[in-house]
């Protein structure tokens, strides 16, 4: 059978070998009345032709950013991934070894992890970068509670930029410990000073803001950053890292943890996952860390090497006392993106940001040439922005799907006040005359 | 002198940032159709960058020979045997891999209208049925991530399930052979955890679970089949145990494989049950992960569910988001896909005859390998074992030979090593877990490889002290690294 290497021959020479008569003899142990007595209630086992076939008839019911153009962003968003990335990330060396336990076997693991981290944390401008979290939302919860622990103090205060799926997540692995969120709107579309200073106090553990935000806006990082410190919390940001190219590291700022999702770094969109949960943070907190981390040191004839290092941080050893449950991550994802940011380079990577927010500049001026649409706020914004419309978002968004353009993301899922609200990302792959095409579509939508 | 291929790589001591030569690229980006200057004058100065992102400047061929030549210093289930206890390391199909490429699933944005994504709903749909009816399960959710975020969803339900209840309990019991991650996920839901003893076989002590079994216990947590590889023939009795306390039981499903077809946690009484995908479904390890850890309810706790829950309305699918007794999210969309497409795809080619299969060869390695050993190390507990075996070095530490020594012998061999020192109540645990992707063959010289270490260790163990000496680096210095943490590159 398939996959199954043992013909019956070699099951009887192994049965032999064993002393048992046939495999109900080996299995003595599960009690009679709790075997299941009949088989699994499966679809037939197909061939693989079959299953080629049925597998792209499913997928040929999806509009994916190949057969369609492209404006979807909010937190996954269609940037180019050089070739090199996929045929690197399939070596099976590479694609079927597991964690890197035996650092002698796993050196090419460990040194990728070990670049890997050297890049994110050369992109945020912070000291150290762990070894990755399952993606940019879980990851931000993971930095709520490690705030939690450094500081000991109960509430996280989230300015209202940040994405509503992240503060969803975050309430979930907050309600075990019983960290208090406090949100602090933002009527603007980026936070609010004066209701930010007024949120943040002595029980205050940290300060969360995201730049670019939800809705596309930049936020004032360095004034969130006062704000958080003055009150003896930390500050916690919420970056893209494929930004990064062109928009300050967070860590220039004043960040103390900086998170996100490097999903722009290679990661193919594969509806919402596997992607990267990126986490970093200053040095004096190292020990604090969630997740693996990697360390250079030297074998016994003194060479290089690399080695997992700091464990007494995770479950495996510490236990219920861990500093997270974490144990799998996201490896591959992480060597996509580092083999991403190889490739693209220090030159590149300013490339990709720039011509991002030139075309995302370019799509809003155009685009809010259209009667009735208008840009939803004014805050300065990069490669994503949030239009106001005169029809509701969600029609005129099915409506252009069926021109093979995806919009936008419809926000009133998000925010029932926003019903008439489209959040547009355009990345460097969009072209002047796709953008042009969405605005002529998009006229047609919205006209009475 | 005769090289191996082995010094090649031990010659090959370079990183990315060591190879960089500036002005050197390896991207290709159009040139800018608009303008970038009235974009830039638009974002305020202090928001920009001012200082460049060290990164590396290198070719492409220079990115290509880089990274094929570090992959080359690792072992993979693609290369080597890999017995790596626990972690079910076996063969993944590569017409998974083609499957998560087309284009309609691996790049469908995860916000794409509901109307224009039903086939990636569809799968999803599908996908929680058929390991709701592998499990015995009525609900599943494939949101998860990875066994960890399983569990913490899972204990996280339990906790609504007894809230809702009106019932607050504040304890949760795990075995003293439990995976870490267990006593950690509990932790985070929120529960104090009690560790329940194991006897000599390592099985359950059901006097100290009985002991501890309270009104204010909210769950007891096992894997099945245990970390020692053995069903345990009590399993029905703890479950009936914990349910006359009011106590929900979960399995930790990271040894699913050894009973596809033969018995389901729903039907040996358990409440919730995680799946590990890269484990069981053949999803690839990735040197760390991605994983994805679906996990599985009784009807009582799907009401508890992470949202969205993908149903199905007619013939069209969709994410339901109203469900206001659900414990919320746990990644920002819809759980790792990717490994979901690939997940199915197995299933899909396995079929029920076929996932039977797996099992009972997956046994009938662990046992062959068990068989042929024992005689040579101690083993853990009589078997018959499960899919997987523990050995214990026991025997061969009294000459100064331990479990991680034997580990780094086989490295040398031609083997990545077993899972050692886990479960953490056997002394110099060698936990093997052959997996029924590998051959007979496979298995004899794995086996032969394991008897040559055990004589080295009576008649030369300084051989296997000295272990290994064919990596592309022998042993490495914990304690420095640990010491003085080097997690970076700076240019010196």
């Amino acid at each position: 059978m398939r996959f199954l290497p043992a013909t019956s021959q070699d099951q009887r020479a192994m049965l032999e070998t064993i002393g048992a008569r046939g495999i109900e003899d080996v299995l003595v142990k599960i009690p009679a009345k709790s075997r299941l007595d009949r088989p699994l209630a499966l679809p037939p086992a197909l061939a693989e032709t079959e299953l080629i076939r049925h597998m792209r008839t499913m997928a040929a019911k999806n509009a994916d950013s190949d057969s369609h153009v492209c404006f979807l962003g909010a937190g996954a968003y269609d940037h180019y991934v050089p070739s090199p990335i996929d045929h690197l990330i399939r070596r099976g060396e590479f694609f079927t070894a597991y964690t890197p336990y035996q650092p002698e076997a796993s050196q090419g693991t460990l040194r990728t992890i070990y670049e890997y981290q050297t890049m994110i944390a050369e992109l945020t401008g912070m000291d150290v970068a762990n070894a990755s979290i399952y993606d940019g939302a879980s990851s931000l919860a993971e930095a709520a509670l490690m705030a939690h622990a450094v500081t000991g103090r109960p509430e996280v205060v989230l300015a209202g930029g940040v994405h509503p799926l992240y503060r969803r997540v975050v309430a979930t692995y907050c309600d075990g410990p019983g960290v208090k969120l406090r949100d602090v709107a933002a009527p603007a579309g980026v936070l609010d000073a004066a209701a930010v200073t007024k949120a943040v106090g002595a029980k205050t553990a940290a300060l969360v803001v995201q730049s670019p935000n939800f809705y596309g806006c930049l936020e004032n990082v360095a004034a969130a950053a006062e704000i958080a410190h003055a009150a003896g919390a930390l500050l916690v940001v919420v970056a893209d890292p494929v930004n990064l190219g062109v928009l300050e590291a967070p860590g220039r700022l004043g960040a103390d943890i900086v998170v996100g999702d490097g999903q722009g770094l290679g990661v193919p969109l594969s509806y919402g996952g596997p992607y990267l949960g990126v986490f970093a943070a200053k040095n004096d907190f190292v020990r604090r860390m969630p997740g693996r981390l990697v360390g250079a040191t030297v074998d016994q004839d003194g060479q290089r090497g690399f080695v997992l290092t700091l464990q007494t941080r995770e479950q495996h050893i510490r236990r219920a006392k861990a500093t997270s449950n974490i144990c799998t991550n996201v490896a591959l994802c992480a060597l996509m993106a580092t083999i991403y940011l190889a490739t693209i380079g220090k030159q590149g990577l300013v490339r990709v940001g720039e011509l991002s927010m030139a075309k995302a500049h370019y799509a809003a001026d155009r685009l809010t040439k259209i009667p009735g649409v208008t840009l939803r706020f004014e805050a300065p914004f990069f490669k994503e922005f949030t239009l106001k419309l005169p029809k509701p978002a969600e029609r005129v968004a099915a409506r252009l799907v069926k021109q093979k353009i995806l919009a936008g993301v419809p926000l009133k899922a998000f925010d029932r006040k926003l019903a008439d609200c489209l959040l547009v990302a355009v990345t460097e792959k969009r072209t002047k005359e796709e953008i042009d095409a969405f605005a002529d579509a998009l006229a047609k939508a919205v006209a009475k | 002198m005769n090289q191996s291929p082995y010094d090649n790589q031990r010659a090959y001591d370079r990183l990315a940032f060591e190879l960089s030569s500036p002005g050197r690229i390896a991207y290709s980006l159009s040139e800018p159709d608009v303008d970038v200057a009235t974009a830039r004058n638009k974002i305020p100065a202090a928001y920009l960058r001012t200082q460049p992102a060290e990164l590396p400047e290198l070719s492409e061929l220079d990115v290509v020979r880089h990274y094929s030549r570090l992959s080359q210093m690792n072992y993979g289930v693609d290369t080597h045997f890999y017995p790596l206890g626990s972690c079910t390391m076996k063969y993944n199909p590569k017409i998974n891999e083609d499957m998560a490429r087309v284009a309609g699933f691996g790049r469908l944005h995860p916000l794409a209208p509901e109307a224009a994504s039903q086939g990636a709903l569809q799968l999803l749909h599908e996908l929680a049925g058929m390991l709701g009816e592998i499990a015995g399960m009525d609900a599943v959710s494939l949101q998860p991530a990875a066994g960890a975020q399983g569990e913490l969803a899972g204990v996280l339900m339990i906790r609504a399930y007894h809230a809702s209840r009106g019932e607050k309990r504040t304890k949760v019991l795990i075995p003293d052979s439990a995976h870490g991650t267990n006593p950690a996920s509990t932790a985070i839901a929120g529960y104090e955890v009690i560790e329940v003893k194991s006897d000599a076989n390592g099985e359950v002590d059901l006097g100290d679970l009985a002991r501890h079994l309270g009104d204010d216990v909210a769950a007891f947590m096992i894997t099945v089949p245990n970390t020692l590889g053995n069903f345990e023939p009590r399993i029905v009795d703890i479950t009936e145990m914990c349910h006359a306390r009011g106590v929900q039981v979960y399995m930790d499903g990271a040894n699913l494989n050894a009973i596809l077809g033969i018995t389901r946690p729903g039907d040996l009484g358990f409440d919730v049950c995680h799946f590990n995908l890269h484990k069981t479904f053949t999803t690839p390890h990735g040197g760390g992960g991605p994983g994805a850890g679906p996990v599985g309810v009784k009807a009582h706790l799907e009401p508890f569910l992470p949202t969205p829950v993908v149903v199905k309305n007619g013939e069209a699918y969709a994410l339901d988001w109203k469900r206001p007794k659900s414990i919320g999210k746990l990644l920002a969309f819809w759980g790792n896909f990717g490994m979901h497409v690939r997940a199915y795809a197995y299933i899909r080619t396995m079929g029920a005859a076929g996932l039977r299969g797996v099992s009972e060869n997956a046994v009938l390695n662990a046992n062959y390998v068990m068989k042929r050993l024992e005689g040579h190390y101690d083993v853990a507990a009589p078997g018959p074992c499960m899919h997987e075996c523990v050995l214990s070095a026991r025997r061969q530490k009294r000459n100064g030979v331990s479990a991680m020594d034997i580990a780094k012998r086989l490295l040398d061999l031609g083997f990545y090593a077993p899972s050692t020192y886990f479960p953490l109540i056997v002394e110099e645990a060698l936990m093997i877990e052959p997996t029924e992707t590998e051959s007979k063959e496979t298995l004899d010289q794995f086996c032969e490889a394991m008897i040559t270490i055990a004589r080295e260790a009576e008649t030369n163990p300084q051989a296997v002290l000295d272990a290994p000496r064919t990596t592309p680096v022998r042993r490495l210095d914990q304690t420095r690294a640990a010491r003085e943490p080097n997690l970076r590159w700076r240019r010196t």
